[in-house]
């Protein structure tokens, strides 16, 4: 017997709102779809009201998570756009707090997968290890979530000696630590019955899908914009790009431990070779009229940024693609004649953030092309009409003991 | 006297009241093992270190509004709760805690260990029925799963707790406690069997690994999805009772009983439940769900075998012994 079913807006598995629709028969999908549009927050218009100053401290708020992506990104577009060249030491720093986040990032994807398994103990261990990483881009810029550690032409904060030394002691701990989760992630039998197997995406499909990120890399496609194009200054740096041919979640999360591991060399090369010298140098404020496409590799996948100037000090135009985006296509094909079960660990597998994916949608009618806009007051009006119409029956609770 | 022994029994202990306590220590105890094994703390504030905790979520839910779906049958609904509730406290009653000698009795007679699974396997049947009537979808896939885990790990549980009657040679708990409390060695037979009766009571008590019918992140509360309130509430405490319950008979079978009359007797009851309930929050601690397919094949392909060669082993040793 074949029945749909929709998970969400609400769900326990989903911790923003989206909705995944699916065919089912008994356990087993045999068709999916995701419906998003649940949150909008007009990032993008408002980014055009403001200047590229206030612009970074706006784009830095598009995700709680990635959120130094997304500003990295921004900054890097407008500074291609100034022509500037950002001072060496800042360029280190920046790819320091890169690296760091990267590392927090990869830490919470390992325990959120450890929860939508049903593994709390993973979960709960995780996530008290990524405290060592928090307390270190803490102490680099006095934030744990927005760091606000990016300006045109550099960074913000320096790092003195006694943060350099408390990052390279950190890094111990948190390097045998992601010895132990490697190790767990890939003995523990309960944990790998439930992982490996599931949400196969093959490499051929993954290319067609556009999948970006560490679902990509799972599939055996090296693709990475720090190696492919470099940014900042990971051309000097010495690192892998970390692949899995298993396609399936487990790949998906050894790839993301492997990452880790990287990360932490990345972070003592940065920390060893600082070059001294000034973090920033001086930006102009306004901005010739050009055009920029900015590519940042985020912790969840390849990060885009478009940006538009027009000579004045505030952008025409910026258009954001969170690497989430990319990344659902390829999601539906995964949760294709999977079981139910999987369904939380395939969605995590992507590591979504929803709500920096989300943007307006405005429907046309098909056949005259008219388009109809609602305010907030005349919604309200229609969903109070709607629950006057529908006129819900009062009743007793049963309780016959 | 003769009259007052059995309302003492079924009213005080291990009746009712003690049942109630003893079951929301219990899960206090679990609650806080678990949460040391994952590096937390546990409940701390209500009460000393936490301990009325559970007391305090019971009245909270009481408290809680009261919701039955508009299309569920709202008779069973509501009953169900009650029903599994009475069901799992009478199981308690056959546990030996207080021994009453050769002469049986209402709650120890030959044949008790059957009728004590046979009633820890109903409340499963009526978890499949509160899904099935909440006539939601998370409820009936939940309801469904609960149904196919029980064909899972039931027949391993009977296989594994017919070893050691087969063993002592009687049918009746009491007797296979003091069998074993004589020939306390001959308890190191039943390894494998405690093993996979652990394993199973796991499943039956569904918690990590096997809480597949009420997987949260799959299918949000599985069959308890659509109950609320004060039902919700019973169905809480069942589990707790179910926990006291299913560790005591294991204590009672494999552990060698509770000897030594009343309080000695409850004394060894309280260690010896708190080591499977500690065993089982050890194995909560350590694992991540499984699926249910995968929970079927585990319960085939090792722990029926398993249960087939305790057995086995029992008989060549009853053999030996004999």
């Amino acid at each position: 017997m074949e029945f749909k079913v929709s998970l969400g807006p609400q769900h326990p598995a989903l911790h923003e709102p989206i909705s995944l629709r699916m065919t089912l028969d008994g356990e087993i999908i045999r068709d999916a779809d995701l419906k998003l549009g649940y949150n909008h927050r007009g990032i993008e218009k408002l980014a055009e009201s403001r200047t590229f100053i206030q612009n970074l401290y706006l784009t830095e708020r598009i995700c709680g998570i990635c959120s130094f992506s997304h500003q990295t990104c921004f900054t890097q577009g407008v500074e291609k756009l100034m022509e500037l060249v950002p001072a060496k030491r800042g360029l280190y720093i920046r790819t320091l707090v890169c690296e760091l986040e990267r590392v927090h990032s990869h830490l919470l994807w390992l325990g959120v997968a450890g929860q939508e398994a049903g593994f709390e103990s993973f979960f709960m261990y995780t996530w008290r290890d990524r405290e060592v990483v928090m307390d270190i881009l803490d102490t680099i810029s006095g934030n744990r979530v927005h760091y606000s550690m990016n300006t045109f032409g550099g960074v913000r904060r320096d790092i003195d000696e006694i943060q350099r030394k408390h990052i390279l002691d950190s890094l111990d701990l948190l390097r045998t630590r992601t010895e132990y989760y490697l190790n767990l992630a890939a003995t523990e039998p309960t944990f790998v019955g439930r992982l490996s197997g599931v949400g196969k995406l093959s490499k051929e499909q993954a290319i067609a899908l556009c999948a970006v990120g560490p679902t990509l890399r799972a599939s055996g496609v090296p693709m990475d914009v720090r190696k492919d194009d470099p940014y900042a200054v990971y051309d000097e740096i010495p690192f892998e790009v970390c692949t899995a041919d298993s396609c399936d979640v487990l790949g998906r999360a050894v790839v993301r431990v492997k990452e880790l591991m990287q990360s932490y060399n990345i972070i003592e090369f940065l920390l060893k070779n600082l070059p001294a010298g000034p973090i920033k140098v001086k930006a102009p404020r306004k901005v010739k009229e050009n055009e920029v496409f900015s590519r940042y590799e985020a912790p969840r996948g390849e990060n885009v940024h478009y940006i538009k100037s027009n000579g004045s000090d505030k952008p025409e135009r910026l258009k954001v693609r969170a690497p989430t985006l990319a990344n659902y296509p390829a999601t539906i094909a995964m949760l294709k004649d999977g079981f139910i079960a999987d369904i939380p660990l395939i969605f995590a597998a992507i590591d979504p953030c929803i709500c920096c994916a989300e943007r307006l949608v405005q429907l046309d009618h098909p056949r005259s092309g008219e388009s109809k806009v609602l305010t907030f007051s005349q919604l309200r009006q229609m969903a109070n009409q709607r629950y006057k119409n529908k006129q819900f029956k009062k009743k007793e609770t049963l309780w016959p003991f | 006297m003769a009259i007052l022994k059995p309302i003492l029994y079924i009213l005080v202990y291990p009746g009712l009241l003690f049942l109630l306590l003893y079951s929301t220590f219990c899960e206090w105890f679990d609650r806080k093992l678990y949460a040391r094994m994952q590096n937390r703390i546990g409940p701390l504030h209500t009460g000393r270190s936490g301990i009325l905790q559970p007391i305090a979520d019971i009245v909270k839910l009481c408290a809680k509004e009261d919701i039955v779906p508009e299309k569920a049958d709202k008779r069973m609904f509501s009953a169900l709760p009650v029903f599994a509730l009475a069901i799992v406290c009478t199981a308690a009653l056959y546990l030996p805690v207080w021994h009453y000698g050769s002469a049986s009795s209402f709650n120890s007679f030959p044949g008790d260990l059957i009728v004590v699974a046979y009633l820890l396997t109903l409340p499963t049947l009526i978890f499949f029925l509160a899904g099935w009537h909440s006539t939601n979808f998370f409820s009936t896939i939940g309801g469904v799963r609960v149904l196919t885990m029980l064909f899972g790990y039931e027949i391993p549980l009977l296989l594994a707790l017919l070893s050691p009657a087969v063993l002592a040679g009687s049918w009746r708990i009491l007797e296979i406690a003091t069998f074993f409390q004589k020939q306390p060695l001959l308890l190191l037979v039943n390894l494998i069997g405690f093993f996979v009766a652990l394993v199973a009571l796991q499943a039956k008590l569904e918690r990590v690994p096997f809480d597949i019918p009420h997987a949260e992140t799959e299918i949000v509360g599985g069959q308890f999805t659509e109950y609320s309130g004060k039902k919700l509430a019973f169905f809480r405490l069942l589990g707790d009772i179910e926990m006291v319950v299913g560790s005591g008979l294991i204590a009672a079978v494999f552990l060698g009983g509770f000897p030594g009359g009343l309080l000695p007797g409850l004394a060894w009851f309280i260690v010896k439940t708190l080591f499977v309930i500690f065993l089982l929050a050890a194995m909560r601690a350590a694992t991540s769900r499984i699926r249910i397919d995968q929970m079927i094949n585990f319960s085939w392909r090792w722990l029926a075998p398993l249960a087939v060669l305790q057995l086995f082993i029992v008989i060549i040793i009853k053999g030996m012994v004999s």
